[in-house]
């Protein structure tokens, strides 16, 4: 070779390298242990699928994921979101799944000027007083889905409802969100303790006061429970839910769960070629059913990728801007925040049914469109 | 609250209760012959629960998961007190707590590792599957009259064990002095196998009975396992007569509390306050009732050692 | 003299740690800290006293809570939170343990959890504070309105101070008349009746000293997090606190310190090597309950001595 070309050889490789992706660190806190893993799986195996499609890289970062799981214990959460910005340099920090842990973090991440992408728990003071630039929802304002099944019971002409659901924070949230868009009666607020097994005198409960349809908020095993003794005492009256039946839940309630209503922004069978694509790569990447929770997941790392293609990096001010602007297309349709960071979207009405050997969910009716959450106006940003 | 309602929640009471036995009897027994506090034995209830789960998904029939699990419930029971309880009855029982700690951390990630978190399910048998009316709008699953009978079943087998056979002399004799029955010639160490055998098939087979009920996950020993000390503490620590009454008691308790309570706390707080109230107290009656019969007598109601 | 020698570990570990780009154990320390403290007043009933409590959990987060009902209403100085903490949960345990220490044995430990639950659902029914979902402390405690634990190093010698008082103070109660009888009731409580002693009342004033040291472990822990939440209080909580004193050496109020130390670093160890780490951590717990009777610290002080012999 002649000196010339070998000169020119060593120049391209210069520049072959100079051109070489910046690494991005993403930490990822959910609850990846205990009875709710379930939804934290889901979550990650989304964004996960989504990351290989895209070649490990997103905005053209290669992104180095820090998975990290904070057991469903919030101060045990505060010390790993602290190592997650302080010790492992995240980037940005995506999570949580559960309310009462996202609200032990924010404050951590927040001001470690690291941006906080939640792909799941949307608590009310973070889409109103508390909101922060710095902080965005991607899925849902946690009273969303549960104002779903009010709304819809406002279409049927309910006039008497039973609502349950477990006694913490959510649970009120989850009945606060139904009351605001149902015009009937409640006749009863029946609170369960956290963990409960059992329902046996709860249903008998329900049954005895005769309503037009039960809503309940009932996440993970518990859900799980509600279902299988719901179907088994035979008490045959309408049952509306969110977060309650759903792909997580139905491989093991199965027939139990047949006819139930769930209240959604994200169904298998939206019809727009990004979902077609992503269920199907699910169900070959992990051979199960992808939930709403999977999808999140999965939208999660298509908006990040847009957003950090735009704002070129992940400085806070920049990605923020470049986040509130975005606009694409996800697995549930055409994606925008809100005013607040929070998702301002088409939410359906679901149900469970079988599809040969599998139970999923399908869409029956479109229930609220272009719908902003009932904190947006309390924020002052 | 109407009668019949009243009535369809005590019949939910008995059936938590006799589930709730049916763990009881073992933990009391072993504690009783044996002065070993067992805190694995939820995880034990958790494995047969799982066991039962994973021979039915082999052998696609309920009876021979059912059959199966309790014998690898047994054969699970008899391994561990030869690896780890054997060395641990002489010991304070401090050890034993914190031995038995680590031993649930083992089994329940085990279970997580090997199954995975999300609760899975257990078919009920075919002829046992249907529901009785009990009241308008409401039926009674076949299941649950059958968990009633098998916790009357085994309430029965074991009073007669205990008073009727050799073994059960032995129990009691050892409840009450188990260095005095070594003395007088009694192989302890068979009769503590025994026991402990006996302790975690009873277990096993609460785990499979309530598979069906309630979902199985790798958590489900947990709040079953305070449920069940309690129990054992209101009874009488060694004593399945006690056990049982107490399981019934803890049962209604449990069962009518969470009813009744957000009820009787709206006739004295605005709705509200009593949306909050009432579940915390209701989650809080059992541990109340525990507190009251242990204040009125300390060692519990049927104890089983003299003094 | 061994005592001196960790002390001055400890308060050397920041910057050594620092120095190996390991910074981030300071925070790891603290909170193991924080445990120690809560370990040592549990091994000054549990071990001295011989009175297994299981609801020990619910001294700590009462004195979190304490601390954050405090900064909800707009009190945010550690001269009246950390006092509130501590008298809040010393009452609590004055008052539990006049019923609780009627009885012995396993009713004993029975009736501190069920007192330990009723701690739990109360909280988590006030909606007010947040109820399950727990609460935020936007600063941390200050000191006439300086804020001297808002940094990582500060917090942690806090900390540090506060863990060497617990261990001087309980030293030196274990060493004096107080401790002597304390023990004695644990040995044969019948003798010390009949000496004359109150036992009764010795052993309710070292159960409500306890408690307020747990009280105080709770406000060090809800400054660290920034934030208060019922977890704090549940029954998985005390059975960690139970497994800390004993897997250290339930015999020794050093053991129960350093018991606390293993439990904390050990976890955050091994959870950075694989998502089932509780299982290598029931084989490590069940391997001391088996094989080392007196405890991790027990079992070193014993091979120390056999070296120097």
């Amino acid at each position: 070779m002649t000196a010339m070309k070998s000169l020119a050889l060593a120049a391209g490789l210069c520049a072959a390298t100079a051109a070489q992706a910046e690494t991005l660190d993403i930490g990822m806190l959910l609850t990846l242990s205990g009875p709710p893993a379930a939804l934290g799986q889901h979550i990650r195996n989304g964004f996960e699928l989504a990351l290989a499609e895209k070649g490990g890289k997103l905005g053209g970062f290669d992104v180095n994921l820090i998975v990290v799981d904070d057991e469903l214990k919030p101060d045990v959460a505060v010390g790993k979101a602290k190592a997650l910005v302080e010790r492992d340099g995240a980037d940005i920090v995506v999570g949580t799944v559960f309310s009462n842990v996202m609200m032990a973090v924010f404050k951590p991440v927040i001001e470690a000027g690291v941006v906080l992408v939640s792909p799941n728990a949307g608590p009310a003071p973070l889409a109103g007083k508390g909101c922060h630039p710095h902080y965005f929802n991607t899925a849902w304002q946690n009273d969303s889905n549960h104002e779903v099944l009010g709304q819809h019971a406002t279409n049927q002409g309910y006039k008497r409802i039973i609502l349950i659901a477990p006694n913490y924070q959510a649970g009120k949230d989850a009945m606060a969100g139904v009351k605001r868009y149902f015009n009937g009666e409640v006749v009863d607020e029946i609170f369960t303790q956290l963990g409960q097994l059992d329902f046996s005198a709860e249903l008998a409960r329900i049954a005895a006061a005769k309503p037009d349809a039960v809503y309940a908020f009932m996440p993970g095993g518990m859900g799980v429970n509600l279902v299988r003794q719901y179907d088994q005492a035979g008490v045959g009256l309408p049952f509306l839910s969110a977060f309650t039946v759903d792909e997580t839940t139905l491989p093991a309630t199965k027939d139990a769960a047949l006819g139930l209503y769930g209240g959604t922004q994200w169904t298998r069978d939206l019809d727009n070629p990004i979902n077609a694509a992503f269920v199907k790569g699910y169900e070959a990447a992990y051979g199960a059913a992808p939930s709403l929770y999977a999808s999140q997941g999965y939208d999660t790392a298509l908006i990040l990728d847009a957003a950090l293609t735009a704002a070129g990096g992940a400085e806070a001010d920049a990605l923020s801007a470049a986040l509130k602007a975005v606009a694409i297309p996800t697995t549930r349709g055409d994606f925008r925040f809100g005013a607040n960071n929070f998702p301002v979207q088409d939410y359906y009405l679901a149900q469970a049914v079988k599809e040969g050997d599998a139970y999923v969910m399908r869409k029956v009716a479109t229930i609220f469109e272009d719908h902003a959450d009932a904190y947006a106006a309390a924020c002052k940003m | 609250m109407s009668l019949t309602l009243l009535a369809v929640q005590a019949l939910n009471g008995l059936q938590l209760g006799l589930l709730l036995f049916l763990i009881a009897a073992g933990l009391t027994l072993v504690f009783g012959v044996m002065d070993f506090i067992n805190l694995a034995h939820g995880a034990q209830y958790m494995t047969g629960a799982y066991l039962a789960v994973f021979f039915y998904g082999h052998t696609g029939h309920f009876g021979a998961a059912l059959a199966l699990a309790l014998l690898a419930a047994l054969a699970l029971g008899l391994v561990l007190e030869a690896l780890v309880w054997r060395r641990l009855y002489d010991r304070p029982h401090l050890d034993q707590v914190l031995a038995t700690f680590g031993v649930i951390l083992i089994l329940t990630e085990g279970a997580r590792a090997l199954f995975g978190p999300s609760p899975l399910s257990l078919p009920r048998p075919e002829i046992l599957s249907g529901a009785v009316p009990l009241m308008a709008g409401l039926n009674y699953p076949v299941w649950r009259l059958a968990i009633i009978a098998a916790g009357l079943a085994a309430a029965l087998g074991l009073w007669l064990m205990v008073a009727r056979t050799r073994l059960g002399m032995q129990v009691r004799a050892g409840a009450d002095d188990a260095a005095m029955i070594g003395a007088l010639g009694v192989d302890v160490a068979r009769l503590f196998r025994a026991v402990f055998g006996l302790g975690a098939m009873l277990a096993g087979f609460a785990g499979v009975m309530a598979a069906p009920v309630l979902a199985v996950e790798p958590d489900m020993g947990d709040g079953v396992l305070i449920l069940a000390f309690v129990v054992i503490v209101i009874g009488g620590v060694g004593s399945i007569r006690g056990a049982f009454i107490a399981a019934l008691m803890v049962g209604l308790v449990d069962t009518l509390g969470r009813s009744l309570s957000t009820d009787v706390a709206r006739l004295f707080l605005s709705p509200a306050a009593a949306n909050d109230a009432g579940p915390a107290v209701a989650s809080m009656l059992v541990y109340v009732l525990m507190a009251a019969v242990l204040f009125a007598r300390p060692q519990g109601l049927f104890p089983a050692r003299a003094g | 003299m061994r005592a001196a020698a960790v002390l001055l570990a400890l308060a050397a570990a920041p910057p050594v740690l620092e120095g190996l780009d390991a910074g981030f154990w300071v925070v790891t320390l603290s909170r193991a800290l924080i445990f120690a403290i809560a370990a040592m007043a549990l091994q000054f009933v549990l071990g001295r006293g011989g009175l297994v409590c299981f609801g020990f959990a619910a001294f700590m987060g009462i004195g979190a809570y304490a601390v954050g009902v405090a900064y909800a209403n707009g009190v945010e100085d550690a001269l009246v939170a950390f006092p509130l903490a501590m008298l809040a949960a010393g009452g609590f345990a004055a008052l539990t343990g006049l019923a609780a220490l009627r009885t012995r044995g396993v009713h004993f430990i029975m009736i501190t959890l069920a007192f330990g639950q009723m701690a739990y659902f109360a909280v988590t029914a006030l909606s007010a504070y947040g109820g399950d979902d727990g609460m935020t402390l936007w600063t941390r405690s200050t000191l006439g309105g300086f804020g001297w634990i808002e940094g990582r190093w500060p917090l942690y010698y806090a900390c540090l101070g506060a863990a060497a008082a617990t261990w001087a103070l309980l030293r030196a109660l274990g060493a004096s008349r107080f401790g002597r009888v304390i023990d004695g009731a644990r040995q044969n409580p019948g003798r010390m009746a009949a000496l004359g002693f109150d036992v009764r009342r010795a052993q309710l004033a070292a159960y409500a000293l306890s408690g307020a040291l747990g009280g105080l472990a709770g406000a060090l822990l809800a400054n660290h997090a920034e934030y208060v939440s019922p977890a704090y209080m549940s029954w998985h909580r005390s059975g960690e606190l139970i497994v800390m004193v004993v897997l250290g050496g339930a015999a020794s109020l050093g053991g129960a310190g350093f018991g606390a130390l293993v439990v904390v670093a050990l976890e955050e160890v091994l959870a950075g090597w694989t998502q089932h780490w509780r299982i290598a951590m029931g084989l490590i717990v069940l391997a001391v309950a088996l094989f080392a009777r007196d405890g991790l610290a027990g079992t070193l002080t014993g091979a120390l001595a056999r070296l120097r012999r």
